[in-house]
């Protein structure tokens, strides 16, 4: 592993550890407005959403599949599907993942 | 309150094993993940050292997984830095919620603590401390959890690590969509809310649209349109009296 790689891991640590510390350290000095708080509810939606909708509706990178053949679309909705109906986060993923797996052995 | 040391440090181990004991289900959760992530990472460029590293230093799961398919695509250091602070800002708002209960800790405490602070342990502790007992020790509960998160995400990470340099074509079987299967069970059920439901929308359109930006810059701007018409909707939807109030 070269030298850029281990600066990658200690900014990712850094930044990650001071996003979780800083309020606790302050110990009460700091409050974010309510408009804030608002906005840093949004965040994970909307960076989940942002990451997987390309991953599933262009599994390559290039290349739009929007057919019911793509094991990636067929297992994302799979997953929603049960997570909707389950509740359980755990059902969501092993039977999103059942679903990919068999639409890559039936259909590659 | 002056009890016996005895007593204090019995309640203290209690605590610690409570927390770690109400964690359990989680740390099933977590397991695949760890495994997932050992075994890709010890197969790319990171090596086994940089699994561990990674795992042992960040301890931010999705942000691992994140960095990993970018480092993958070729993106530059600050690229995968920026993406992991704006992934990870949701634990200001974790902070924000238990910062009250950390005010009386030293700082040694709130450091660790902070740490080891991860959606599951949230989750968990926001429990304990909405139960309103008076009971002193509330921080070793939450030590108890962290601590039990972090030593499962370690210890499934070396094993997964291991797994991925004896057995490369572990890699192969597609445990790549173990992410996409997360993210979206934990995001779906989120969507109920109508802001959410347009918040995603939003992030989904422009994803998509700025997919051949470089750097990944389309993922950022993607996050932060969400985000702008999600306050939007907000604020359009609800004078709350309560709001007001406060």
């Amino acid at each position: 592993m070269n030298g850029t790689l281990w600066a990658v891991i200690g900014g990712m640590a850094a930044v990650t550890f001071a996003i979780r510390y800083t309020l606790f350290g302050l110990g009460g000095r700091l409050r974010f407005p309510p408009r804030v708080q608002q906005a840093l509810r949004h965040v994970p939606v909307a960076v989940l959403t942002a990451i997987v909708v390309p991953m599933v509706l262009l599994p390559d990178g290039r290349h739009w599949d929007l057919s019911w053949r793509n094991p990636w679309l067929a297992g994302a909705l799979a997953s929603a599907a049960l997570a909707l109906g389950t509740r359980k986060l755990l059902a969501a993923i092993a039977g999103g993942m059942a679903v990919y797996l068999l639409w890559r052995v039936v259909f590659t | 309150m002056p009890s016996c040391p005895d007593r204090q440090a019995a309640s203290r181990a209690t605590e610690l094993r409570h927390g770690a004991r109400d964690t359990l289900p989680l740390l099933l959760g977590a397991a695949p993940f760890g495994l997932i992530f050992g075994a890709l990472a010890s197969a790319s460029p990171l090596g086994m050292a940089g699994a561990l590293a990674m795992s042992a230093l960040v301890f931010a799961g999705s942000a691992q997984f994140i960095a990993l398919s970018l480092l993958g695509t070729g993106a530059s250091a600050l690229v995968v830095v920026f993406t992991t602070l704006v992934v990870n800002l949701r634990h200001l708002l974790y902070a924000a919620s238990l910062q009250p209960q950390m005010a009386r800790l030293p700082q040694r405490w709130r450091a660790l603590l902070a740490f080891w602070l991860t959606d599951e342990t949230y989750a968990t502790v926001y429990h304990r401390y909405v139960h309103d007992d008076g009971a002193p020790f509330k921080h070793w509960y939450t030590a108890g959890s962290g601590a039990a998160m972090y030593l499962n995400w370690l210890g499934w990470t070396a094993l997964g690590a291991w797994l991925g340099t004896a057995s490369p074509a572990l890699t192969h079987l597609g445990l790549e969509f173990a992410l996409v299967a997360t993210f979206v069970g934990i995001v779906v059920p989120l969507l109920r809310e109508r802001p959410s439901m347009a918040v995603a929308l939003t992030a989904a359109v422009v994803a998509l649209a700025a997919r051949d930006l470089p750097y990944k810059l389309g993922l950022m701007l993607a996050a932060f349109a969400g985000v702008a018409v999600g306050v939007w909707r907000d604020g359009r939807q609800r004078p709350q009296p309560e709001e007001a109030a406060r």
